[in-house]
């Protein structure tokens, strides 16, 4: 069976899958049961500064999006950082590691932007034997309004700043965390590495109303009448987050950061993405607040199953392997020529294919007797949106046309590959070599 | 209680309170608003829906169960209606087994249909709960149109002439209008008096007047009615029973499953209803089963559907027979009944075992008896009272396009008329599209 264990950033931990710094890693309580159910690591709670703790709102502070069956598929959130006392997290921290010495357990901090109250926190975080310290520099709602969270995560110079005062007045590893909220991710992620930061983790939970109450005419959740954005998280969230962790993956300037992968990770297979998109290792969040802890078996025997059958012995094998494959629009090959192809003993006749090619897109798939649904490869531009919207897996797929034959809209022969850079529309183009 | 189950004879009371009232409580209980939402959500919402099709009034079933999936009853309840104003009943009578659900992508490929016929039953019982009327009359056109037979067809038609300004009246010979809605469904279907709720409801429409007691050649004549109306719909049904031809046939207990049906269905306290503790049904159809099972529901020991061809056979769905051997009606294929024994009162049926070849039926020497303390008949029901001069052809009222008959201003829809099954949705949409057709003659 393939070896989960992984070391990230000089932190040990027995599989890759940590809880995020969020509600589920609040007291020693969830914590132990975390750690009884599996989970190799966790991210406690964000601690604010010593003095009087911050206060939640006393109404509801999720809100949801479903799918079918009402399944959970986005949650947002107006929690604030903890609200319990500083040195009953430090306390109920030091013993949790104590007990648990082989899990990564690793402190969220989010203090006011001034060195000395992160000298002071560090301070204090430091004799609990936690394995490192995540700067909370995402959280969009709440602690943002007092310039913090995202509000020191959407400007680059203060992550640096930062972080820069965190490595000077700690020895504990120190991974930065990332707002979404923010236009090119790589600025703080280059902003942190070069304040001294040891990983990034992104992405924290995106600004979001998730409905509005059309009786109440209030965003939800609804505090007395009225709403504020609050984080968005979840199943939803995971193609945003990819995309970002891809990004930081691939950059030149941020190439070789360690990343904590978060953001949707649900099942073996999510995390094993953002594994592959260069994560070394992720954080769950939703998935646990939906299921509760014992997910983690899935994810531990799904990564474990899947790594077997790739001949992949430890997760490193894993880590960046999709990362080379990351590129540009431009660079794609333009003479990869594919068509729709449905099987039929697998196709349902909804006919869903066939409406949404006909009435949204290339008029591609034809409808004949008996609702038999077949693509006209003449029309087929292979845009993919036949296969999205059917219900069966694996009945529509994408036949690649190999090199040389002839493609039916186009008229034209497959060739060898060629891009947009050399591209005759292209004003820019250069020509191939 | 003094009688149970294996009191000899035909006898009231045989089962406990509690019995009558689980037997014929309803069989399929509307959805909630959670159960309805977990359905409606395994919908695919198909691109021209094989439900849609195989619904004989063109129920725009995707729509309507996005309709519920998005929280709004009231509106899917209109799409139904708007095609199909007894979508109630039908959501409780319709044998979606062989019709949408049969069709549905999901019974293709999972061997689970969405179940259509209890969405729309959610659908349309959240309407009708609140006692509002979802359509409103044109402006009067003037036009009087006589609807013979307030059952399915003619109620569907009288509200869709209603709907589009003309002023409708439905004569009916019984006591309460519905027809096979009121007297001729199995009570379980629909109990709580729902068949006359949804007249009711119907009725709320306006410019319709029901008259009962009324039939052809009971107070009314095509003639009299053609001179009175601008048009006719006759929606008589099919009034006669079908005889066994069998010696014995006349005997005291050989009785006809539709009047059974209909006796039970009007009597509110089952425990008073008397019922043999061997009970024979000889058929194959829908009627069959329903007057079988609910024999066995109200407390016989042995019932016994016979019918004379194989199972494959039978007009009742696989769905409807394996509800009547889940009750414990015992279905006999391959027999038909050459004469029932008694002194006065039947008391045993002979039947032949049967050979279904290419030369029809025959019947083979070995015979068998069953006892009976009744036998019902349920071997098909056939026009009754149709008026001289109209073209009949195959047993029933001939009519070309929608429901014209040969006569010149006269409509036919429902069983009465050739074409379609007998079912009640298919009345509906007879009834409804004959409608349309006078509408349209009547305007243009």
């Amino acid at each position: 069976m393939a070896d989960l264990t992984t070391n990230f950033i000089g932190i040990k931990s027995p599989n890759p899958f940590w809880l995020a710094s969020a509600p589920p890693t609040d007291k020693e309580y969830n914590v132990r049961r975390a750690f009884e159910a599996g989970w190799g690591g966790v991210v406690w709670k964000t601690l604010g500064s010593e003095g009087p703790p911050v206060v939640n709102v006393n109404g509801p502070r999720y809100g949801a999006i479903w799918g079918a069956d009402r399944r959970l598929l986005g949650l947002n959130n107006i929690e604030l950082i903890t609200d319990r006392p500083l040195e009953v997290n430090l306390r109920e921290i030091k013993q949790v590691k104590r007990d648990y010495p082989d899990r990564a357990l690793v402190i969220s901090l989010m203090v006011p932007c001034d060195e000395e109250s992160w000298k002071a926190i560090l301070k204090a975080v430091e004799d609990t034997g936690a394995d490192g310290v995540e700067l909370n520099f995402g959280c969009p709602h709440g602690m943002s309004e007092r310039g913090m969270g995202s509000a020191v995560g959407q400007v680059p110079e203060y992550i640096e700043m930062v972080t820069r005062w965190v490595k000077q007045h700690s020895r504990m590893p120190c991974i930065v965390k990332l707002t979404p909220n923010i236009t090119d991710v790589r600025k703080p992620a280059a902003a942190a590495k070069r304040g001294g930061a040891d990983a990034v983790s992104l992405i924290n939970t995106i600004n979001s109303i998730t409905s509005v109450n059309l009786d109440l005419f209030s965003p939800e959740p609804s505090i007395d009448g009225k709403g504020a954005h609050g984080g968005y998280c979840g199943p939803a969230v995971k193609p945003i987050a990819l995309s970002m962790v891809s990004e930081i993956a691939r950059d030149a300037e941020t190439r070789g950061l360690p990343i904590s992968g978060i953001g949707g990770v649900t099942t073996w297979r999510d995390a094993a993405e953002f594994m592959a998109l260069g994560a070394g290792n992720v954080q769950v969040c939703t998935a646990a607040m939906t299921y509760g802890f014992k997910i983690v078996q899935e994810m531990i025997s799904g990564l474990s199953e899947y790594m077997d059958g790739k001949g992949m012995t430890s997760t490193a094998d894993l880590v960046g392997r999709a990362v080379p494959n990351v590129t540009d629009w431009q660079y794609l090959n333009l003479n990869y020529v594919t068509k729709a192809e449905i099987d039929q003993d697998l196709c349902i006749k909804c006919g869903r294919c066939y409406a949404a090619c006909e009435d949204t897109s290339h008029q591609a798939i034809a409808m004949g007797e008996d609702r038999v649904f077949s693509v006209k490869d003449e029309e087929c531009v292979a845009c993919n949106l036949c296969i999205d919207v059917c219900p069966v897996e694996n009945c529509i797929t994408m036949r690649p046309l190999a090199k040389g034959e002839v493609d039916p809209r186009t008229g034209k022969k497959v060739g060898d590959y060629a891009n947009w850079t050399t591209h005759p529309n292209n004003p820019m183009a250069q020509a191939a070599e | 209680m003094t009688n149970s189950q294996l009191t000899p004879g035909i006898v009231p009371g045989r089962l406990g309170a509690e019995d009558y009232a689980r037997n014929f409580s309803d069989i399929a209980p509307r959805y909630d608003a959670h159960e309805a939402r977990v359905a409606a959500d395994r919908c695919y919402f198909c691109h021209d829906a094989p439900c849609m099709t195989a619904c004989p009034t063109s129920i725009d079933i995707p729509l309507f169960i996005r309709q519920i999936a998005t929280g709004t009853p009231e509106a899917a309840a209109k799409t139904i209606f708007s095609q199909n104003i007894l979508g109630g009943m039908c959501a409780r009578v319709c044998p979606t087994e062989t019709l949408c659900e049969e069709v549905c992508v999901r019974e293709v490929a999972e061997g689970k249909p969405v179940e259509i016929g209890r969405l729309q039953r959610y659908a349309t019982d959240t309407l009708m709960e609140t006692g509002s009327h979802p359509f409103a009359r044109a402006a009067s056109t003037g036009k009087r149109v006589a609807v013979v037979g307030a059952g399915p067809a003619g109620l569907a038609a009288a509200h869709r002439l209603a709907m589009k300004g003309h002023d409708v009246v439905v004569y009916d010979p019984r006591p309460k209008a519905g027809g096979l809605n009121e007297y001729g469904i199995a009570s379980y279907k629909s109990p709580g008096g729902f068949a006359q709720a949804e007249v009711d409801w119907l009725l709320k429409i306006g410019g319709i007047t029901v008259q009962n007691g009324m039939a052809l050649g009971a107070g009314l004549t095509l003639d009299g009615l053609k001179a009175d109306h601008d048009a006719v719909v006759l929606a008589i049904g099919l009034a006669g029973v079908n005889a066994l031809r069998a010696e014995g046939e006349g005997l005291e207990n050989v009785l006809s499953a539709v009047d059974f049906i209909a006796g039970l269905r009007q009597e509110p306290e089952k425990a008073k209803l008397a019922i043999g503790r061997d009970v024979v049904v000889i058929g194959g159809g829908m009627t069959a089963v329903d007057a079988a099972v609910q024999s066995k529901l109200l407390g016989a020991e042995n019932v016994t559907i016979v019918y004379r061809r194989g199972p494959e056979k039978m007009s009742a769905s696989d769905h409807e027979q394996e509800h009547a051997t889940s009750v414990g009606v015992r279905i006999l294929h391959n027999a038909a009944p050459v004469r029932v024994i008694g002194n006065g009162a039947a008391r045993e049926v002979e039947f032949a075992y049967t050979e279904d070849g290419p030369g029809g039926l025959k019947l083979k020497d070995e015979t068998f008896r069953l006892r009976a303390d009744q036998v019902m008949k349920a071997i098909g029901q056939t026009l009754d009272g149709a008026p001289e001069g109209l073209a009949i052809e195959g047993g029933k009222i001939a009519v070309t396009g929608a429901g014209r008959t040969s006569v010149q201003g006269v409509w036919a829809a429902g069983d009465c008329a050739l074409g379609g099954e007998d079912l009640t949705v298919t009345a509906v949409a007879e009834g409804r599209d004959a409608a349309e057709d006078i509408h349209a003659s009547l305007m243009g």
